[in-house]
C-alpha cells in the first residue's frame, strides 16, 4: 500500500482517480466479477426471500415430508415438510448478517486496537501483540468455539464469537500497514505542522492501511460465514427452526439416505457464497496490488 | 541462529501461561456457579462442596489460579462429570487418534497438492491447469462438514466401498483424512504452482537449461527444491488449521478424536473435559508452531535472525 502511495504523490493522482484506477482493473478481471454476481444474487435473495418463494421457511406441512424436488418444491421438503428451497433463501439472510456483524465486530476492536500497537509501539504495544498472541494460539474455529462454551448457543452469540474470533486477524494487519505507513513523510510532514496523534492516525494513517482492509474483509466474510455453518453444524449456533444452512445440513444427515437433497444444497448454498467472497477478494487484491 | 531459537522458545511461554489463564476462565466466565459447573448438572450438593473446596473458590482468584497450574503440570486435569474418569486419561486415550487423523490428512493434502501445484505449473493454462485450479478454488470454499458427507452419500451409502464412520484398520481412515485433507491441498497447490512459476522465471534455471539438463532435472532438482521452501511453511501453519478443522471432520465420521470428545462434551456440560479438550488443541498448535520455526530456522539460511526489525 505504501508503494501505491508513493506512487500516487509521484504522478500527482488524486485519491479518486487512485479508485478509478482499481475499480477499472477490478471491472477487467472476470473471475472478480463473477464473484461479485454470485455475492449481488444471495443479496437478491436475502432481500427479496418473501417475494420470491410463497412457503415460509418455517412453517411445517407433515401431508408432505422428505419429498424429492418437484416443480412445486423447487428443492424438495425436510423432514417436517417444509420447502427447503425457502429455508435456503431466508438462510442467506442469516449468512450474511453473520458475515456483517462478525466483520464488523473484528474491525471495530481489531483496527484501533492495531493502529494504537502500531502507532505508539512500546509497551502498549507489547501487551497488545500478547494478547493476540494467546487468542491466534487457538487454531482456526476452536476461539469461536471456546467463546459459544461461555456464551452458550444461538445465532447471537456466533455473530460475537465469530467477531472476536476475527479480531487478531484485524489486529496483526493494521499493525503491519501502520508500520509502514509511518514512516512516511507525509506523516512526518503532519507531525510538524503540530497535529495531535489522534488527527494523523485518523486522517493520515488509516485511510493509507484501507486496501489492505478492505481485501482482508472480503475474505474474513467467507471465513466468519464458514466457521458460523461449522458451529451450526456442530449443534453449537444457530438452534431450530432457524433457518442457517450449518444446522439445516446437519439435521439433514440423519435422512442421507432417503433424501440427500437436504444435505446437498445447504452445503451448496455455503460453498456458492464463500466461493463468491473468495473471488471477489482475490480480483480486489489483484486490482489495489497490480504487478 | 541458535540465539534465534531459544527466543522463540522463550516467546513461547507466556503464550502458553495465557493459554492456561483464559482455560481457567472459562468455567468463571460461565453464568452460575463454577463448581456446579465443574461438578456438573446432576451433582450431589455434597460433591459440589467439595469441588468448591478443591478449586478453593472462596480464596483469591490468583491462589485459584496457582493451585489449578499445580494441578494441571502434576497432569492433574479434574474429573469428568459424567464418566467420573480423570480427564487426563481420556485425552490421552483420544489424542493419537486426532493427530493421526491430521497427519494423514497432511500427508494426502501434501502430496495431491505438490503434485498439482507442479504439473499446474509446468503446464501452465493447459486443460490439467484449468481444470486443477478451479478445483483448488472450490476446495477452498467447500465446507469441510459437507465435503464429508458428501463423501459419505458417494462412497459408503450409494458405492459401498468405504465405510461411512468409525474408526478400525486403515479403510476407516481414508474417508475422513481425504475431507480433512483436500482444503489444505486445495492451497498447497496454489501456493506451489504459484512458488514453481516464481523460480522457473530465475537465471539460474535459465542456466540450469543452457547447460542442456533434461527438463525432469530441472524440474524436480533444480527448481523444486527452491519453491518448495514457502510451501513447507504453509504445510506449518497449515497444521493447526487441521486441528482446527478436525473438530468438524471427527463429528461427521465419529472418529473418536479430541475434536469430538469437545464437542460432546460442551453439548453435555461436561466442563472439566471441555477444559483439557481445548488446552490440548491449542499446546499441540503453539508446539507445532514452534517446532516448524525451529525446522524452517535450519531449512532456510537466508532469514536473518539477528534483530527484531524483521517483525
Amino acid at each position: 500500500m505504501d508503494n501505491v502511495a508513493v506512487e500516487r504523490q509521484v504522478k500527482g493522482l488524486s485519491r479518486e482517480s487512485e479508485y478509478a484506477q482499481i475499480l477499472c482493473h477490478l471491472r477487467r478481471n472476470r473471475l472478480a466479477m463473477a464473484g461479485l454476481a454470485v455475492l449481488a444474487v444471495f443479496l437478491l435473495c436475502a432481500l427479496l426471500a418473501p417475494v420470491l418463494t410463497p412457503y415460509s421457511p418455517t412453517t411445517t406441512n407433515f401431508a408432505r415430508v422428505l419429498e424429492a424436488p418437484s416443480r412445486e418444491h423447487l428443492l424438495g421438503t425436510d423432514e417436517l415438510g417444509r420447502d427447503v428451497f425457502a429455508r435456503i433463501l431466508y438462510g442467506s439472510r442469516i449468512s450474511l448478517a453473520i458475515g456483517v456483524i462478525s466483520v464488523g465486530i473484528g474491525m471495530l476492536i481489531g483496527v484501533p486496537a492495531g493502529a494504537l500497537s502500531g502507532f505508539y509501539g512500546g509497551k502498549f504495544d507489547l501487551f497488545t501483540q500478547r494478547i493476540i498472541d494467546i487468542m491466534i494460539a487457538f487454531p482456526g474455529i476452536l476461539l469461536a468455539i471456546v467463546v459459544v462454551t461461555v456464551l452458550g448457543v444461538g445465532v447471537e452469540n456466533v455473530m460475537i464469537a465469530t467477531g472476536i474470533a476475527s479480531i487478531p486477524i484485524y489486529t496483526r494487519l493494521v499493525r503491519g500497514s501502520v508500520l509502514s505507513v509511518k514512516k512516511q513523510g507525509y506523516v512526518a510532514a503532519a507531525r510538524a505542522l503540530g497535529i495531535g496523534n489522534f488527527r494523523i492516525i485518523v486522517r493520515h494513517v488509516l485511510p493509507n492501511c484501507l486496501g489492505p482492509i478492505i481485501v482482508q474483509s472480503t475474505f474474513q466474510f467467507a471465513t466468519a460465514i464458514l466457521w458460523a455453518a461449522g458451529l451450526g453444524f456442530l449443534g453449537l449456533g444457530a438452534q431450530p427452526p432457524t433457518p442457517e444452512w450449518g444446522a439445516m445440513l446437519s439435521k439433514g444427515r440423519e435422512y442421507i439416505r432417503v433424501a440427500h437433497h437436504l444435505t446437498t444444497y445447504p452445503g451448496l448454498a455455503i460453498l456458492l457464497m464463500i466461493l463468491g467472497f473468495n473471488l471477489l477478494g482475490d480480483g480486489l487484491r489483484d486490482a489495489m496490488d497490480p504487478k | 541462529m541458535y540465539g534465534y531459537i531459544i527466543r522463540r522458545i522463550l516467546l513461547a511461554i507466556p503464550v502458553l501461561i495465557g493459554v492456561s489463564i483464559l482455560v481457567f476462565s472459562i468455567v468463571r466466565f460461565i453464568p452460575g456457579d463454577p463448581a456446579r459447573a465443574i461438578a456438573g448438572v446432576h451433582a450431589s450438593p455434597e460433591y459440589i462442596e467439595n469441588v468448591r473446596r478443591e478449586m478453593l473458590l472462596d480464596e483469591p482468584i490468583y491462589v485459584q489460579y496457582y493451585v489449578y497450574m499445580r494441578n494441571l503440570l502434576q497432569g492433574n486435569l479434574g474429573r469428568s462429570t459424567f464418566s467420573r474418569r480423570p480427564v487426563a486419561t481420556e485425552l490421552r486415550e483420544r489424542f493419537p487418534n486426532t493427530m493421526r487423523l491430521a497427519v494423514a490428512a497432511m500427508v494426502i493434502a501434501s502430496i495431491i497438492g505438490v503434485g498439482a501445484g507442479i504439473v499446474s505449473a509446468t503446464r501452465r493454462y493447459s486443460l490439467f491447469d484449468n481444470i486443477s485450479m478451479v478445483g483448488a478454488l472450490i476446495g477452498v470454499a467447500a465446507p469441510v462438514f459437507w465435503l464429508g458427507v458428501m463423501f459419505q452419500l458417494l462412497f459408503s451409502v450409494r458405492l459401498g466401498w468405504l465405510p461411512s464412520g468409525g474408526m478400525g484398520s486403515l479403510r476407516f481412515l481414508i474417508l475422513p483424512s481425504l475431507t480433512l485433507g483436500l482444503a489444505t491441498a486445495a492451497l498447497i497447490a496454489r501456493i506451489t504452482r504459484s512458488s514453481m512459476l516464481e523460480v522457473l522465471r530465475q537465471d539460474f534455471i535459465t542456466t540450469a537449461r543452457s547447460k542442456g539438463l533434461s527438463e525432469r532435472v530441472v524440474i524436480y532438482k533444480h527448481a523444486l527444491k527452491n519453491a518448495l521452501i514457502p510451501v513447507v511453511t504453509v504445510m506449518g501453519l497449515q497444521f493447526g488449521t487441521l486441528l482446527g478443522g478436525a473438530v468438524l471432520t471427527e463429528t461427521v465420521f465419529s472418529w473418536p478424536g479430541i475434536g469430538r470428545l469437545l464437542v460432546d462434551s460442551i453439548l453435555a456440560r461436561d466442563y472439566p473435559v471441555v477444559q483439557g479438550a481445548v488446552l490440548l488443541l491449542a499446546v499441540s498448535f503453539v508446539l507445532i508452531n514452534l517446532v516448524v520455526d525451529v525446522i524452517y530456522a535450519f531449512l532456510d539460511p537466508r532469514i536473518t535472525y539477528g534483530s527484531r526489525e524483521v517483525e
